[in-house]
């Protein structure tokens, strides 16, 4: 009887002692990995006297916000405010994110639910996709992008972006649970499949939906490469690559707070994202597998 | 022949007739993804292989040179077979392999915590993935700085252990030892989350009827239970570890600052195909790495179906 007992470990009600073990097991591991989280808190509200203060110490002692106004008061050499980059990055994210959402669904109601022939091969294909490396191919990547004229063009950022196959797999994953029933039952009633879509298929699928918008969101928002790479003019440039020349100014004193407080900023959407979708994704990752 | 040619046109007769039956809409809603798709993820992998047997300046037209890019880089390249190639192995080993059994760990241990707790940590564990990229080198840059003021070298003198501040980041022998530390840092990403979930989703009865069958160890339990039932987000994840292993390759450069790094001691492929294609202006070569690293990753992934895959796509 005592083994029978054992055999209901895995997601217990409620915390008992047994669980001891486990928990001394992840939990300087998650202290470990916190470290340079609060890191990037502390280190952006210290004065300046602080950031330069030697011994050096972890945590800020009289936080101020001297780092994001001097942030945002500096402009580049060539005159662009930070609210510019900051405003690209914004408008780059938020277009990446909805659009590319509306492509993954719509195709992963395609290859799901409708009569498709091809369906079996642009999944396959998709699957495979799944471990296509972007760096790997860089340089094919930029004749393709110099070739369509989009070198220095803003939709750099959002073009290539737009298919994410790991997206596209959870939620094609996710829309194969929808029972066809549902479908049906919708079609006697003489919606079209656009109808289908969105009022059946997209309210279902909401889990997968806030997942997607993280992975995109993160791919996007934490990009430098994009502005480094294919961009020239320093208005197109984006806020993370603003970030990247901080670090590496030739002034690295006074670059220090600035940088510390740019690096909050890029860091905090990521979080508070995560936060608040944190259990949809966690449901969409259920039906994650690779079949 | 004429059977074969029979046989041909039946072929397509049959795909016609399924394709008439299509939904039209299908076509439509699909569209605007595949080729996306198709232009910036297929494309260059073919323009890769296309491009890595020719010389490429980008301002020429590509000039067929056959395997001459292939044949240098076996044989004449020396950064590569010394220290690109190895260094890309090893990193790729530890962070693919070492990064998954350690979110599968991670994960298995959360499973046994009760639910608020463990969401808590597994947030924890897996915002350092988030920060992926620039954020991630600017943190770990301050940490391991070459001067008094970087935290290591503080903590290390302080405690006596060095009699000066070492050069960390520019040193040829750390380099290597802190990519990898920083990169497992980062590496519980969707992989762990999809293997945490799919720990959570293998049925109870499962357990209890192998109990009552005489199992009788926790690690029996992983063994012959676990893993098996959650095979496919064990592929999923490892898939995601090998991608992961493979586009963090850039953290060498970003902590060092320069591309090689020092003695090339924490330069990828990545790098070498950066350093030839945006420095050196040498396409064809670069594109010849691209596909010597696509073949690479490819062997990885090949691994991970053999290992768990239900059946043999690739």
């Amino acid at each position: 009887m005592r083994r029978r007992f054992e055999a209901v470990k895995i997601n217990p009600k409620r915390f008992r002692f047994n669980q001891l073990p486990f928990l001394l097991i992840v939990l300087p591991i998650a202290f470990v990995m916190m470290l340079p989280l609060v890191y990037i808190f502390s280190h952006a509200f210290k004065p300046y006297d602080e950031l330069v203060e030697f011994p050096p110490r972890f945590l800020v002692r009289r936080p101020t916000l001297d780092n994001f106004i001097e942030l945002f008061r500096a402009s580049t050499t060539t005159g662009i405010p930070v609210s510019r980059y900051l405003f690209n990055s914004i408008f780059i994210t938020f277009i990446v994110v909805v659009v590319s959402i509306l492509l993954s669904s719509l195709t992963g109601y395609a290859l799901s639910k409708m009569r498709f022939s091809v369906k079996g091969v642009i999944s396959e294909v998709n699957t495979i996709a799944l471990m296509f490396v972007g760096t790997a191919v860089a340089i094919p990547r930029y004749v393709v992008i110099e070739k369509l004229g989009l070198i220095n063009n803003f939709l750099v950022h959002i073009v290539p972006f737009l298919a994410v196959p790991v997206g596209m797999f959870l939620i094609k994953q996710f829309i194969d649970q929808v029972p066809n029933e549902l479908i049906e039952a919708a079609k006697m009633d003489g919606a079209s499949h656009f109808m289908i879509y969105r009022k059946v298929i997209l309210p279902l699928i909401k889990p997968a939906i806030s997942t997607i918008a993280i992975l995109s969101f993160q791919s996007v928002w934490n990009n430098a490469d994009v502005s480094a790479t294919y961009i020239n003019s320093d208005s197109l440039k984006t806020f993370a690559y603003y970030m990247s020349t901080l670090s590496s100014a030739s002034n690295p004193i006074a670059g220090m707070g600035m940088s510390a407080a740019a690096s909050l900023i890029m860091f905090l959407p990521n979080l508070i994202f995560f936060i608040i979708l944190q259990s949809q994704v966690m449901n969409t990752m259920a039906h994650s597998g690779i079949k | 022949m004429n059977r074969t040619i029979g046989k041909v046109r039946d072929f397509f007769k049959i795909k016609k007739k399924a394709f008439k039956k299509d939904d039209k809409a299908a076509y439509l809603f699909s569209a605007p993804y595949v080729l996306v798709f198709i232009v910036f993820i297929i494309l260059p992998i073919v323009l890769a292989m296309l491009l890595s047997l020719t010389s490429f300046d980008m301002v020429n037209f590509p000039k067929f040179v056959g395997l001459e890019n292939f044949v240098y880089l076996f044989t004449a390249d020396s950064e590569f077979m010394k220290s690109i190639l190895p260094n890309t192995i090893k990193f790729a080993i530890l962070i693919g392999p070492g990064g998954y059994i350690l979110s599968f760990l991670m994960a298995w241990c959360l499973a046994q915590l009760p639910h608020r707790l463990r969401t808590v940590l597994a947030v924890i564990l897996y915002t350092p993935s988030l920060t992926a990229g620039i954020t991630m080198a600017v943190v770990w840059k301050v940490f391991f700085a070459g001067d008094e003021s970087g935290y290591l070298n503080h903590i290390l003198l302080e405690m006596g252990l060095i009699a000066e501040p070492i050069a960390f980041l520019q040193s040829p022998d750390y380099l290597f030892p802190i990519m990898i530390v920083v990169s497992l840092w980062g590496s519980m990403g969707v992989g762990f989350l999809a293997m945490l979930a799919g720990i959570l989703n293998v049925p109870k009865e499962l357990y209890e009827a192998a109990y009552i069958d005489g199992m009788k160890s926790r690690f029996q339990e992983i063994i012959y239970i676990t893993i098996p039932s959650m095979k496919p987000q064990m592929l999923f994840g490892a898939v995601m570890a090998i991608v992961n292993a493979f586009s963090t390759g850039a953290i060498g450069v970003q902590l060092s600052g320069s591309n090689p790094t020092p003695n090339y001691a924490g330069s990828l492929i990545v790098n070498h195909i950066e350093d030839y294609g945006f420095i050196r202006y040498d396409m064809g070569y670069a594109a010849a790495l691209s596909v010597v690293l696509l073949l690479i990753i490819y062997l990885f992934s090949k691994l991970a179906y053999r290992l768990f895959g239900e059946r043999d796509r690739t």
